[in-house]
């Protein structure tokens, strides 16, 4: 519209950070190439290190990945925290510790020991962003979906409200016309994670690890009972619920 | 004229991961030069005790976000191997196909995204969108088609779904794999200006011996498991892996550092065509020419031109692939198995370099010990040891700190190197 008027809109500054992770969800930001185009053409990318060489500091909106477990990345996440307007967790190890939290339940010495043998190196417990700085928005998933991620973007560009889906997965999955995973035998999880995913792990025929955390409008209750009636042990449905340390634990005791 | 100098690249950009570069030089000679990796480690081998076997390659695939598909078939191949599990050939070819997808991705990530700014002389690939448009178009389109492989194989262009133990979980349409060959052999001429367009870009002039290692083919250029082999003629078997890599650990830097017949060796692409030139076909050998590729090449720069070659290569295979699987009846994908005890080891030919993943399972398939050495580690003392001799040809041809400088950086990148992946 004002690109109509003559008017050249402000692009909204952006920053892209890595902590502890894969770099993949920083990688999804160049995905989608039908519209990257288009996408980019919205923002004003500062700094990015893994795509690009400037190291602007002056950024609006800074979107992070990863988790949180050394000293100089608590430093360093604080240093962003001051100068972005707006500070979005990318992925569910920026959301919630992610897998690395699997880390957690073994003492950190035996972890380094496990790896590096008697050399010595620094790491701590694995955090969440929030655990450490105010997070504005979380963009959970591993990895996030570039669609989501770029229609939030596009929404704060515009000032429009962000909203995500409260039902979870398994309603997407059904629209689908999927065959059920707990039919074929295994766990999912899709019936308490939040939607927004478009239910890929369930449509591969694999059961969903809850990656993009709790929903909203989960029936728990239900839930339990459909992991009764298939006789799974606790220990198999622990292991798929600690898995991104992204759901809840009160729910798994009863199972 | 006594020259100083004192390079420090904090957090290097345009790689994956967190890496300095540290020169010194005085009195024009060479003191120090050091290549330091400082990611946080993760500590995958801890954390994938206690795991079941179905789930580890789920959990591996999460050490790289750029190469998840070969964390996770070097993952499987490992569970597979412990397990004595004999995969479907329909599933092999599945898999293979996924590979390549990869292969596709990631290559074209680094050749564009992260290594042509530098021969543009431009920060990013964002101002090349404007300022040439047709290099972009090349990038953009040859990407699109990679992750739409391994979109359409996997479930997903990243952490791939539909890799499981026995084989894979879905297969798609046939209608769906004809439309990818057809896909495929539509971005064949993308491929072929990119050959043409690395034709024109001059690659920095320098070459220090090494020693090369990868997967050893026996019938075809070799992706996923089999004998391994050193460009200095050792051969060892998959499972003898550790005689291959000799992790040590070097004070400056958290991911390891690896040795063989050397002070240090080199796998990735360059190395898998220096070793397996002789299985290319001669498509890929006329294009390899024209770039003024031949084996052996020790010039490091040249990684990203292998990387050219090896993309043509897996565009040409994945067409065999489909046409192999669009001839054969799609319904065995999947073997049935017993879940026991054993040891397994995995090689995968992940896009940086052969990867390894091996495991010791309890009879109820959990882990209970596991160990990973990723291309980057291996390539991390190779591409120290080149910085040293790329800063002393520098000095003698009378470089500048900047021109040093921007040459460094780009022998790290010219790795690819994945360095959250190297420390995992």
């Amino acid at each position: 519209m004002l690109k109509y008027l003559g008017i050249e809109p402000e692009k909204i500054k952006i920053g892209v950070f890595d902590f502890t992770g894969c770099g993949g969800c920083e990688l999804q930001l160049a995905n989608k190439e039908g519209t990257l185009v288009d996408f980019l053409a919205l923002l004003d990318v500062v700094n990015f290190r893994e795509i690009s060489s400037d190291r602007g500091d002056d950024y609006d909106i800074a979107l992070i990945e990863g988790s949180i477990t050394r000293e100089d990345e608590v430093e360093r996440l604080k240093e962003i925290r001051k100068r972005a307007k707006i500070l979005v967790a990318l992925g569910s190890c920026a959301c919630f510790g992610g897998v690395n939290t699997l880390k957690n339940k073994f003492p950190l010495r035996e972890v380094v020991e496990e790896v590096y043998g008697k050399d010595r190196v620094e790491t701590g417990q694995v955090r969440a962003l929030g655990d450490v700085v105010k997070v504005d928005l979380q963009i959970p998933g591993c990895p996030v979906s570039k669609e989501e991620v770029e229609k939030i973007v596009v929404n704060i560009v515009n000032g429009a409200e962000i909203k995500f889906p409260k039902y979870p997965v398994c309603v997407e999955c059904r629209q689908k016309l999927n065959t059920c995973v707990f039919d074929l035998g295994q766990i999912c999880l899709g019936p308490i994670t939040r939607a927004g995913c478009g239910a890929p792990c369930p449509t591969g025929k694999v059961g969903c690890l809850g990656c993009r955390g709790p929903a909203e409008e989960a029936n728990y209750e239900s839930f339990r009972q459909i992991l009764k009636d298939h006789g799974f042990s606790t220990a198999e449905v622990m292991e798929k619920i600690n898995f991104f340390n992204a759901l809840p634990e009160m729910m798994i005791d009863e199972s | 004229m006594k020259v100083e100098m004192k390079i420090d690249v904090h957090h290097l950009t345009r790689v994956e991961g967190h890496g300095n570069i540290n020169i010194r030089v005085k009195d024009g000679k060479l003191v120090e030069a050091q290549w330091a990796v400082v990611e946080t480690p993760r500590f995958f081998e801890a954390m994938l005790k206690g795991i079941s076997y179905n789930m580890a390659p789920t959990l591996s695939s999460r050490i790289c976000g750029i190469c998840s598909i070969s964390h996770t078939l070097a993952s499987l191949r490992a569970v597979e191997r412990a397990m004595k599990v004999n995969i479907p050939r329909a599933a092999k070819l599945l898999r293979l196909l996924a590979k390549h997808g990869e292969t596709l991705q990631s290559h074209i990530l680094h050749i564009f995204f992260l290594a042509a700014p530098d021969l543009f002389g431009v920060s990013s690939v964002i101002p090349l969108i404007k300022s040439h448009p047709e290099v972009a178009g090349l990038a953009l389109r040859l990407k699109e088609l990679a992750n739409r492989i391994c979109d359409l194989i996997t479930g997903r262009t990243t952490h791939p779904v539909s890799l499981v133990v026995g084989g894979v979980s879905k297969v798609p349409e046939k209608k769906e794999l004809e439309t990818l060959k057809e896909e495929i052999i539509e971005r064949l001429p993308d491929i072929q200006a990119t050959v043409e367009l690395f034709r024109t870009l001059s690659i920095p002039d320098f070459v220090r011996e090494t020693e090369f290692v990868s997967l050893k083919g026996k019938r075809d250029y070799p992706w996923i498991g089999g004998e391994l082999v050193s460009s200095d003629g050792v051969i060892k078997k998959e499972d003898d892996y550790l005689a291959m890599t000799n992790e040590y650990k070097e004070d400056f830097t958290t991911s390891k550092f690896t040795r063989l017949s050397r002070e240090s060796f080199a796998v990735g692409a360059l190395a898998r065509f220096n070793n397996n030139y002789r299985f290319l076909p001669d498509r890929v050998k006329a294009a390899a020419r024209k770039l003024n590729l031949q084996p052996v090449n020790y010039n490091p720069f040249m990684n990203n031109i292998a990387q050219v070659i090896e993309c043509y290569h897996v565009m040409l295979e994945a067409i065999d692939i489909l046409d192999k699987l669009l001839d054969n009846r799609l319904d065995r994908i999947r073997a049935g198995f017993r879940v026991k005890a054993g040891e397994g080891v995995g090689a995968v030919g992940a896009p940086r370099g052969i990867l390894y993943h091996s495991y010791i399972l309890n009879r109820k398939g959990v882990i209970t010990k596991a160990n990973c050495i990723i291309p980057t580690t291996q390539n991390n003392a190779n591409i120290h040891h080149d910085m040293a001799a790329l800063v002393q040809q520098s000095l003698k041809q009378n470089k500048n700190d900047m021109e040093i400088t921007r040459l460094s950086e780009m022998l790290v990148r010219a790795y690819d190197p994945c360095i959250s992946c190297s420390v995992h």
